[in-house]
This record gives structure tokens, sequence and C-alpha cells, in this order.
């Protein structure tokens, strides 16, 4: 309500440290005496260490220490985990081989660190580090998930035979495998989601710091979950007990999910910050770095089978997906292909039978985990690339044969767990169709053609899982952790508010959305609000930011916190105004006794609670409260995306001339934001249909797309102007009704680009990226 | 970077002394590639010596027939020149195409013609209107100066001080640029001259910079892009990579040469 309330285009508030460069990052951080890390990588894909000499780069200027994998075991410090267990189909645990934060013995990729300098300076560090001298015996690579478990592929870790980590399944096999047999028409696709690098403009940074006397640790790196780096470095890792170690996370530029996992330089800058006497450590990746060692995303091989009756329904849907988890198992990397993948395999659409098999492997190439959208973009791939597949070939209507599947009513239960809580999929479709004037479609083809060009249009109704989650539900699937969160409202005591979160913003708005959350309860105003996260001193317990979690999640916790500030405040003010504490209400910065004139101002209240002279018998005084949210559901934000395209059969290159989004996010808290969230996720979904895409040289292991000038990001001029616009069903499963709206982008538009692209020049399939040589040798073997 | 030193002459002959004395010293003109190669530590100069603000290579001038660019001129400069606008607009326009607004800024002319990289814009410019290149020991012809990838006729300490570009009656120039890098490609810069049509394209062949002769005597008996049907560039000397093979570099020579014909029509 109001100026600056929800669903109020209210100015980002953070925006004025960012545009004028007085945000602070981690590597603005200069602590007292600190000293530089530079780490030495593997320039092989695959190798055994024989021998390390660190003679030359230890008598180098400058020099304070040279630190090897050996010296890490030494010191027990325990390996990085993988926080998801996943179990294969004949129940056994996950095969997940042992990750050293610094390599020992074997290296497994290229950038894998095998020795790290300490120097007085970055640059002696760096130039140290070319003297450490490694003899390496070069072994056998294989980067190509298909090709992990063939007989004369290497065996990468000992743990995993054949490379393989995990053979899951979900899904009813007998009843897909009967639907495809009684079907009156299948469509058999197979599917390429290629690998992509996040590439967020700041580059992961950690600074350890060790403090003798207290026997205390600090790290301060770029996290979207400090507690949960916390945690993990604490409990596994070994660094320290929780009460031993602060993690802070100040302005973080953008992570995408790569910043959601806990990474070997974090434990290494902690533990040298000890092993050379308290002087903190830090190391800055550069862009090389952030290529070899940020974990990648995507990178599925899937074949995949839909069964269609006489009426063209869907009665089954069989997947077989083979996902690269790359040379070490990151932190959640197990559930990216798994839980946050074949959930949500029965799309927007009324699927009897589905049946999925995954198997996931370690191949010699940066790790895979997370990336925005994170195993539902891959599934929406999937289905959206298979409904339009299947319109073409059947001689429907795309757009009617979605319409016919689509579901319809809810709550429906799909045949992958998922229990879809609210939608209305017809309207999104509806409202894409009239943006788009899809009647006039044949005649903007005619159009197209005229001039020698071709022009096509592809759709996606996509549907997400977000606001992860029930943490019973997805600990009985094998997480971790919990997945709740939780929430501080401290009002001072002159009624002005610290909102302390466990949620963390790198990008999302939260210091406005949340601050817009409180000034909707209580009036106070935006700038009356100051959101605090990313500090473990300062901050209770938190899971972070992925997942679109924040508003269904993190801004829950907020509701509850305020539920009770609220309830307390209407006490405080009812026993000063003499009133009855069911009459009192609070808007606009006062708290009013009902149907009279009376009325005190919220911060009024505030300091009558931090006075105490005047309290209800027998309360505290203070007003601050605290709660945890554990959502009972994960949303489900969906949406039409329609992509038109007009490519150059001279040249291939394929001109994005309309983009049409709709999506339903449900209730929503700031539009401005919410539509910048969806250009950004539009900007990576396009950057992985049309631009983005790793390539590894298949011999080697090297990483060939390893700097912007030959890994394509999408620059704004690759972009069309975005025509996007929402409906709304309420989400029935938080106080909000919020659905989430950080990914839905990056997760919708991929196969709405590639199948306006089919659609143009007349091809089955293409790989993505549907770079303008690809485009135009499809063209011309078409011909 | 490793570490090194910077000097910054103000004449020719200091900063020829300047590297007469140290051999593995660098001219840095520009440096929108020596720059980006010393921070990757893949180039070790033990110094630098700047000839960006060297009076000799500075300027603009319309001599008689010739357009004359000082070798230090950034792109920018010669993207927003009255003088090349005036005479050779397909040169402002190549200026315009090169980099983006930082490097256009930084990087020069002389910089890079001397660097020669297969996907720069300025060869072809240089190549397609049969320019002379002016150093600080004797003048260059275009056909005697680029000699492959990287690799021209300039000898150790030699400075590139001018180019002399002949007007010609109408030239044109077009670029596919690389998806990730947006260096071209291809790029063909046409060229119609009392002597004759000359092509040159950059970007696409193994050897640099060429001139695509058969497409030129195409275009001289009929200039129309339709000239150029039924003929082609031999695909077995183009590159090929991850971002386009031989036979799709060669395919894009033909569709630039085409529409900067297309251009001029």
């Amino acid at each position: 309500m109001g100026i600056e309330g929800i669903g109020a285009r209210v100015v980002r508030k953070e925006d004025r440290r960012f545009i004028t460069g007085k945000g602070r990052y981690t590597d603005d951080i200069v602590l007292k005496d600190t000293t530089y890390a530079a780490f030495v990588r593997s320039p092989h894909a695959h190798a055994r260490i024989l021998s390390i000499d660190t003679t030359a780069a230890k008598a180098a200027p400058g020099v304070i220490d040279v630190l090897t994998g050996a010296d890490l075991a030494g010191d027990r410090i325990g390996g990085l985990i993988c926080g998801w267990m996943i179990h294969s189909k004949d129940g056994s645990p996950m095969k997940a081989g042992a990750h050293p934060a610094i390599a020992h013995e074997i290296v497994r990729h290229v950038g894998d660190q095998v020795a790290v300098v300490i120097a007085e300076t970055k640059a002696q560090a760096r130039d140290a580090a070319e003297l450490v001298e490694i003899d390496y015996e070069v072994l056998t690579a294989v980067v190509d998930p298909a090709k992990a478990q063939d007989a004369d592929a290497p065996q990468i870790h000992p743990e995993a035979a054949g490379n393989l980590i995990y053979d899951w399944h979900i899904g009813d096999a007998a009843a897909t495998d009967a639907a495809l047999a009684a079907a009156a028409r299948t469509i058999k696709l197979d599917i390429v989601n290629n690998r992509l690098v996040p590439n967020p403009i700041e580059p992961r940074v950690a600074i350890g710091s060790y403090d003798e006397a207290e026997e205390h640790f600090t790290l301060y790196n770029t996290s979207q979950n400090p507690h949960v780096a916390r945690l993990v470095l604490s409990a596994f890792v070994g660094i320290a007990p929780e009460h031993k170690l602060r993690v802070v996370a100040p302005d973080v530029g953008g992570g995408f999910g790569s910043k959601i996992f806990i990474y070997p330089e974090e434990t290494v800058c902690l533990w040298a910050s000890k092993k050379i006497g308290g002087r903190p450590v830090k190391w800055t990746s550069d862009r090389t770095e952030a290529f070899l060692t940020d974990c990648h995303g995507r990178d599925h091989v899937t074949r995949a089978e839909m069964a269609f009756d006489a009426d063209n329904r869907i009665t089954g849907f069989k997947v077989h997906t083979i996902a690269n988890l790359g040379a070490y198992m990151s932190t959640f990397s197990s559930s990216v292909p798994t839980y946050l993948y074949a959930t949500l395999l029965s799309g927007q659409y009324a699927i009897p039978a589905i049946y999925a098999e995954v198997e996931a492997v370690y191949t010699n190439t940066v790790p895979v985990d997370a990336y925005r959208g994170a195993g539902r973009p891959e599934a929406t791939y999937l289905i959206e690339r298979m409904m339009e597949t299947a319109a073409r070939e059947l001689g429907v209507d795309p757009a009617d044969l979605r319409r016919k599947n689509f579901v319809k009513s809810f709550p429906h239960q799909t045949p992958v767990i998922m229990c879809y809580d609210a939608g209305d999929y017809e309207a999104t479709l509806d409202k894409a169709l009239a943006a788009i004037d899809y009647a006039g479609l044949p005649a903007r083809k005619a159009a197209s053609l005229a001039k020698g060009k071709r022009r096509g249009l592809g759709f996606s109704c996509y549907i997400e899982a977000c606001g992860i989650a029930p943490s019973q539900a997805v600990g009985s699937l094998g997480a971790g952790v919990g997945l709740w969160e939780s929430a501080e409202v401290r009002v001072n005591p002159v009624g002005t508010i610290e909102v302390l979160t466990g949620s963390h913003s790198h990008g999302q708005g939260h210091e406005t959305t949340f601050a817009q959350l409180v000034n909707d309860r209580l009036g106070i105003g935006v700038n009356n609000v100051q959101i605090v996260h990313g500090d473990t001193d300062k901050v209770q317990f938190g899971m972070g930011t992925y997942g679109s979690r924040s508003g269904a999640v993190g801004m829950s916790a907020i509701v509850k916190a305020l539920d009770k500030v609220e309830a307390k405040a209407k006490k405080i003010a009812a026993h000063l105004m003499e009133a009855s504490e069911a009459d009192i209400v609070i808007e606009g910065g006062e708290v009013k006794v009902a149907g009279t004139d009376k009325t005190m101002a919220f911060a009024h209240v505030a300091l009558a609670a931090y006075t105490g002279h005047n309290l209800p018998a027998g309360m505290e005084p203070g007003l601050k409260e605290s709660a945890f949210y554990d959502p009972t559901n994960f949303t489900f934000p969906s949406g039409t995306y329609i992509c038109e395209v007009e490519v150059d059969p001279d040249t291939g290159v394929v001109e994005i001339e309309r983009f049409v989004a709709v999506d339903d996010f449900g209730n929503v808290i700031n539009p401005m934001i919410v539509e910048g969230q969806v250009h950004g996720g539009l900007a990576q979904g396009i950057g992985q249909a049309l631009l983005e895409g790793v390539t590894y040289d298949m011999e080697s292991g090297q990483l060939l797309t390893g700097s912007f000038m030959d890994y394509t990001m999408p620059r704004a001029d690759d972009l069309p102007s975005f025509e996007v616009s929402t409906t709304v069903t309420v989400c029935p499963g938080n106080p909000l009704g919020m659905k989430g709206c950080g990914e839905a982008g990056a997760i919708g538009s991929p196969p709405a680009v590639i199948n306006a692209i089919t659609d143009a020049i007349g091809v089955r399939d293409i790989a993505m990226p549907a770079t303008p040589s690809k485009v135009w040798a499809a063209l011309h073997g078409a011909a | 970077m490793y570490e090194t030193s910077y000097h910054r002459p103000t004449s020719l002959s200091e900063a020829e002394a300047l590297m007469g004395a140290d051999v593995d010293a660098k001219f840095l003109a520009g440096g929108q590639t020596l720059l980006p190669t010393m921070k990757q530590r893949l180039a070790a100069p033990s110094a630098l010596i700047d000839l960006r603000h060297l009076p000799e290579l500075k300027g603009i001038s319309v001599e008689g027939d010739t357009l004359v660019i000082g070798a230090a001129t950034p792109h920018a400069a010669v993207q927003t020149s009255a003088e090349v606008k005036r005479t050779i607009p397909a040169i402002a326009k190549l200026a315009g195409l090169t980099g983006d607004p930082h490097v256009r800024h930084l990087g020069t002319i002389g910089g890079s013609v001397a660097n020669n990289d297969p996907a720069a814009d300025y060869p072809s410019a240089v190549l397609g209107l049969g320019a002379t290149i002016h150093t600080n020991r004797r003048t260059i012809a275009a056909e005697d100066y680029f000699q492959g990838m990287f690799t021209t006729a300039l000898e150790d300490g030699e400075i590139i001080v001018k180019i002399a570009f002949p007007i010609p009656l109408a030239a044109n120039y077009e670029k596919f640029r690389h998806p990730a890098s947006r260096y071209a490609m291809a790029g063909a810069f046409v060229a119609k001259t009392t002597g004759g049509v000359r092509v040159a394209v950059t970007g696409a062949a193994q050897g640099g910079v060429f001139r695509a002769t058969a497409f030129e005597d195409a275009l001289g008996a009929d200039f129309r892009p339709e000239a150029l049907d039924g003929l082609s560039v031999d695909a077995d000397d183009m590159l090929s990579d991850i971002h386009g093979d031989s036979a799709y570099r060669a395919n894009l020579v033909k569709v630039m040469v085409k529409r900067s014909v297309a251009g001029l029509l």
C-alpha cells in the first residue's frame, strides 16, 4: 500500500552506493598486515603429481610461505563436501570422491589447485608461483559426459567405479513403458543442455584472518550464504568450531548460484592465515581463474520419449539423462540433476506417467553445480523442445497442443513428487498470444521471406519450483540442511527499524523490497528501515539466497517477526491509551484506537518499550522479535514466453525481433525490481540459447572457451527490447502469496529461442548455442 | 603483469634511442593488444616505449589526392575526422566499427597496422586502397608490407610514422563480427579506384589480410553483387575454429564483399 509499500515501484535504495562507486566488496577490504595468495594451478586435465619442488619459490622476494596438499593433509584439514545425499536405484549411496582444498597426488581438471604461495604483495605471490616446480605424469582425460563411462575412459576417483557417481531414478517405469507401448504416437528427442560459465561481474575473493590470542578466525568472502559457509567450514572442513569462526559476505557483485558453494580457496586462506602466524591472507580471483574454478552450470545429455493418445493428450514421458558433475562434487551438485530437475518434468501438463533416470558422472572438467535455475532450465528446455517438436510432427498448432494438455485444476499432484498449488496456465498463454499478435504471424513470415529472411516463432510454457523448501521434505530427499529462513526485527527506541535477515542480497534489491514490506505493515517509510545481512556475527543463523527463495521464504520469516512486533506494540499502546488491545490498529506510522481520535506515533510506542517506565504488568522491556519460517511447499512460478526471430540465411545471424514474457509470480512487492530480474534472466537464457557455451578440447581437456575472447557473454545489443508483463494467481503457501522471480527468465527463455529458430529454418533441432555458423550450416544442410 | 618500465618519449629520435638501448623493450602504440597480453603474463617486455605522444606521428591531413593519417592517431579521431569523412568515409566507418569506445580512444592506426592481427580492421583498408606505409626509415607499399598473420615488413626498431591512403573514387567496408571478441570474422574493404576495383579481406584467412583478386576481376567487369555469383574464395585458405569452420568463413567473405559492393550502388 502507499508509495513505498507492497506493489510500489520504489527506486532501489542500494543503488546510490553502487552507482557512485561506494559499494564495499570483499576486494575493497584491506586488513592490516595483509598477505596475498597466488595459487599454482594444474595445466593438465588429469595427471599424477610426481613431485613438487618449492625451494625456488620459497626463496623468491617477499615470499612468506609456499604450501601444498601434503601440508594440508598433514594438518588434518578436511576436504570439501557435497551436502545432498542421493541414492542410486539399488539403494546405495552416491559415490563421492575426495575433494581436498589443495590437490594431493592427482589433479583432475585444468585449474585444479596444486600449491599456494603466500607473499607480501600480489605480484610477488604470482611471480613466485611460477617458480614452483611440479613434475606431472599426464594421464588420459575425459570431458564428454556421454563418454565418461566408456571402458577406455580414465578412472577419475577410486570411489566411483566407471566414473558413475549415482544412477538415480524417479517415477513409475512400468506405467510409463505401458503408456509408450499403448501410444497412438510417440515422439523421440535427443537434447544436449550446454555447459555455461556463470561469470558474475565480481570474481570470487576470500580473506582469511586468524586471531592467535582469541583462537578465532574471520573469513570475508563473496558468498550468497555466509552461515552455510561457516557451518561447512566448521563441521566438515574442521577450520574451527562455529563460535570461533565469523564469516562476512559484504556487497557481492552477482552470484547466479556460483557463490552458493564452499570453495577450496576459502579453506586455504583461513588455514594459511593460521599457518603463517595470523597475518590475513587474501586471494582475489582473476577472470581466467573464474573460468577455470567457478562452478559451471548445466551440461546434460538427454534422450527422451513422449507418448500421445489419438486425441493428442500426453500419456507418458520417459527421460534418460547423463549429468556431468565435473572433477569434484560441489556443495549442492548432486541435487541439481535430480530433485531440482526431474521433479519438474511434468511441466505445465497433466501427464499420467513419468519415469526419469539420471546418471551423474565425473569428468576431468570444472565442477558443475547450481547456476540460475539449477535443474529447472534443463527440465524446461527438454519439455518445451519436446512439446514444440511433437506439435510439428503431430501436425497441430503448438499453442493448441499445450493448451489441451495444461493442468487446469489445483492442487495438482504430478507423478514426480511436486504438488502444484496454484496457477492459470491458459491465462498466461492467452495474454502472450495477444501480445505477440499470433494471428499476424503468417503475414510477418511472408514479409520476411520477401526480403530474403526467414522468420520463426517459438513458445515456452515453463513452470519452476522456487521457495526452497520444506525442511522435513528436503531432509527426506537427502538434503544435509533445513531450508527455512530466519529474521529478526529490531525496533530502535526512536522507532526506526533494523531487519536482520538470513537472506543475502547480491543484486536482488533486498534492501529495498524488505523495507517495503516493513513499511507496508508499519507505515514508517523505507528510509527508516535498515536491512542487515551477510555477517554471521550480526545475523542469527540463516540459509542464504538462491532458488528464488528470499521473497517466499526470507520475507515470510520477516512477516512472522513483524507479527510478533506488532502484537507487542499493540499491547503497549493499548496500555498507554487505556484501550482494548483488539481495537488497536497500526497504519501510517501511527498506532491508533479504532473508531476514536486517540493515536500515538509508532516511535512513541517504541520509546515506551525501551524506557520501561509504563508497560503492562509483567511485560519485558524492549521491542525486538525474531522468527524462523519453514515453508509448507515449494512455490510454482509459471509463464508463457514467445520468441520471434528473423534469420539471415546468408550469414546465419539470428535477430530476436520480439520477446514476449508473461509471468505469474503471484503477488509482487516491487514491479520494477521484478522486471529487472526478468530482464536479467532473459539475457542469460538468450545467452545460453544463442551465445554462451563451454568448449573443451576432447583430447587434452583444455578449456578452449577460457576468456571473453572465445566465450560469448550476452551484450545489450544482442538483446531485443523485452515485452514483459504478469498475471497473478496468489500462492496459497506463504503469507505474502509470493512465488519468486529470480530465475524464471533464464529457465523459460532458451526453448522459446530454439523453437523459434527451428521454426524459421525448418530443422528438427539445433544445438545450443545456435551461433551464426551453426545456423548457417543447418540451413545449408537442410537446403 | 610482470614488472616493466614505461618511457614516454617526446620525439621520434628519442624513441629510437630508447629502443636502441634496450633490445627487450617494446613500442606501445595504444596497447589494446599488448597490454592484455602482458596482463596475462604472456609477454614480458623489459620496457614500454610509448609512441602516442610523438609529434611526428600525429595529425590527419589531405595532401593532394592522398589522405595521410599519423600513426599515433586513435581510432576515435579517425572515426570523427572531417577530413577522413570528406575524402574516404569508408575509413571513418571502419574505425567506428573497431572495438568499443574504450579501444577506439586508446588504440591507434599505427599500432593496429604494426601488429597485423589477422582479425584487425585497418589492414583491409591499407591493402584495399594500396596505401603506403611511411616509417622512420623508408616507405613500404601495402602489397609488400603485409607478410602473413602478425608478420610485416617492419624491421626491429622500425616505427610507422604515417600511412598515406590514395583517395579512391568510392570505397566501403562491411564487417562480420566474431560473436565473442567482436574482431572481424570477415571484413571486406572494397574500393573503386581509377586503376580498377580492389577488394581486401581481413579476419577470415590463415594468412591474414589478402586481396580477393577473382572478385576484383569480376567486379571490374560488372560492379554489382550478382557479379560474384558462382565465384568463391578457397575455403582451404580460411581459418577454422570453434566459432566457424573454413567453409563458413569462405561464405562470410563473399557475403561481406557483396554487401560492401551493394553499399556503393
